[in-house]
């Protein structure tokens, strides 16, 4: 009876395994099987033609760009607002403080708000600043989206960090600062994680950036222009009645993931290399 | 601000302390460096340390033996003032260190601490290299010149027998030292602060014999230019190294005094209970 509970409960642990597994790959399959057919030299380095939605020349160098520049951006706001604020939390607070508490459960209920409120709250606040549908909009609203996931990944590997560490630098006699920049090193490796989760999360969101980043043919060469985005110009194309232009759009998504498939590698190498004199 | 720089002779003191100290720190350290009276500390309710009274001589070994739970290291961080962090602990009473109370208001955190090199149970090498490790401690405490910080490292780590051990390799991590190189690194970044004192907490108890061994003739070693105070589990370790000891139990010192003096005839019931073994 005994052990064959064990081997129950051993099917049902293998059984998601492979459930999880085989959705990735069916879905990674299907993306790259009807994807890469369609993806030519054209896609990745050219913006969209006359009639490029009708099935005409032209490739999604504008999503890109756009997406990279708006992750980028976001990413830059919300790190300078992420790490301070763990850091307080973690280091300056007292272990037991209620404000970290209160702090830590806010960001999960802003976790929990789905990217469409992100978006129309970021419109909302657009409309009220004065500013339109553009790169900067798209920024600031995608930086909001990434922000809890940013930063309650990294709260908790900075929880997860020896107690002896901080004692050992303080007892030398540094300050709370000094302390804190050594231990940030530590928690590199960390800090990698949290930008690629926050990463994958902001790039492929097409809801916080469909009023506030809005949409255009041309690479934005200003912040206070349009951007186009990648999962945007998967939706348009996807849209479209011609299935040349519906085949393209899985090639979008090929770049897409293949972006995102290039930061996590990257990510992982950095992160070693800066952890190399991790205790 | 009172700047406890120990190259300096006299010390400036604060308005609030001048009243009845105003003479050089050095000269009222003669032979009590530490002086606390009166101490009780207590985490969140619970009375942790009771009424503790106690001189502590300089540029000696003074161990603090007694069973788990004392507070044995609840005292030790009051030394170098540790529970500032915590909110939950409370201290009243006095603490002297060089004649001046430590938990006086005005007193910097930092200056008390740099006078302090603790020597934690484990070994905490920093996320950095061997070189950086030692090299810490002076830089952030001012010192800019590379040629200075290169002499302080090697000095140290000659001064723990670190540096033959580690001559070619100084810039790597220093994770990869053995456990007890890194207990010695340790030290040897505590030394690089030029403290005044030693605080050891179990600092000999992750280690094997041979380190231990070690570590205990730098402690010997050190007590010439330092007052040593260590925490300790083992009573042969005590014996074999402690010109001092005070023996605590459940908070309160039952017994302090000279190490053959307080083996070999010691005064209280509880002590020799201790002694024998009885309870630990």
């Amino acid at each position: 009876m005994k052990y064959l509970e064990e081997k129950i409960f051993k099917v049902i642990m293998i059984g998601a395994a492979m459930i999880i597994m085989g959705v990735l790959i069916y879905i990674i399959g299907t993306v790259f099987y009807k994807g890469v057919p369609s993806l030519t030299w054209d896609m990745i380095t050219r913006i969209p033609g006359g009639g490029f939605y009708l099935g005409k020349e032209g490739g999604v160098l504008n999503a890109i760009m756009g997406s990279v520049f708006i992750i980028t951006g976001a990413l830059i706001i919300s790190m300078m607002i992420s790490v301070p604020l763990v850091m307080y939390i973690n280091f300056y607070l007292p272990n037991k403080s209620n404000f970290a508490g209160i702090v830590r459960f806010s960001l999960d209920i802003l976790f929990g708000v789905p990217s469409i409120v992100y978006g129309a709250f970021g419109f909302a606040l657009m409309v009220y600043m004065g500013i339109k549908a553009s790169l900067l909009g798209g920024i600031i609203t995608v930086a909001m989206l990434i922000m809890p996931l940013m930063m309650r990944s990294l709260d908790e590997v900075t929880r997860l960090l020896p107690r002896d560490l901080p004692d050992a630098l303080l007892s030398l006699g540094s300050t709370k600062y000094e302390m804190t920049k050594v231990l940030l090193r530590q928690l590199m490796p960390g800090v990698i994680t949290a930008i690629l989760l926050a990463v994958g999360r902001g790039i492929g969101d097409a809801a916080t950036v469909l009023f506030t980043a809005g949409y255009t043919d041309n690479i934005p060469v200003s912040l206070s222009q349009p951007a186009a985005t990648l999962p945007l110009s998967i939706f348009f194309q996807l849209g479209s009645p011609v299935e040349e232009v519906q085949n393209r759009a899985y090639a979008s998504a090929v770049i897409l993931t293949v972006i995102i498939l290039i930061l996590s590698f990257s990510a992982r190498y950095f992160s070693s290399k800066f952890s190399k004199h991790k205790s | 601000m009172i700047i406890a720089n120990h190259h300096l002779e006299t010390l400036t003191v604060n308005p609030a302390m001048e009243i009845n100290r105003t003479y050089p720190l050095r000269k009222v350290a003669h032979d009590n460096a530490i002086k606390v009276e009166n101490l009780d500390v207590y985490i969140d309710d619970q009375h942790i340390l009771k009424d503790i009274n106690l001189s502590i001589p300089e540029k000696s070994i003074t161990c603090i033996i007694g069973p788990s739970g004392c507070g044995k290291t609840t005292f030790l961080k009051t030394l170098n003032r540790m529970h500032d962090e915590l909110p939950e602990v409370r201290i009243k009473g006095k603490v002297y260190v060089d004649g001046l109370n430590i938990y006086d208001k005005g007193v910097n955190v930092i200056d008390t601490r740099k006078k302090m090199g603790l020597l934690a149970q484990r070994p905490c090498p920093l996320p950095m290299s061997i070189f950086d490790n030692v090299a810490y401690g002076p830089r952030i405490h001012g010192t800019k010149r590379r040629k200075k910080i290169n002499q302080t490292v090697i000095q140290y780590l000659q001064y723990v027998g670190l540096w033959d051990e580690v001559r070619g390799r100084v810039r790597t991590s220093a994770s990869k030292l053995s456990i007890g190189q890194q207990q010695r690194l340790c030290l040897a970044r505590g030394l690089a602060i030029e403290p005044e004192y030693i605080l050891g907490d179990e600092a000999t108890s992750a280690l094997d014999p041979l380190s231990t061994k070690k570590i205990e003739e730098l402690f010997i070693q050190l007590k010439e230019k330092y007052t040593v105070i260590l925490v300790t589990h083992t009573l042969r370790q005590a014996r074999r190294i402690a010109d001092n000891i005070v023996f605590m139990y459940l908070g309160k010192i039952v017994e302090s005094g000279p190490t053959e003096e307080f083996f070999n005839n010691p005064e209280k019931q509880l002590t020799r209970d201790y002694l024998s073994g009885s309870f630990s």
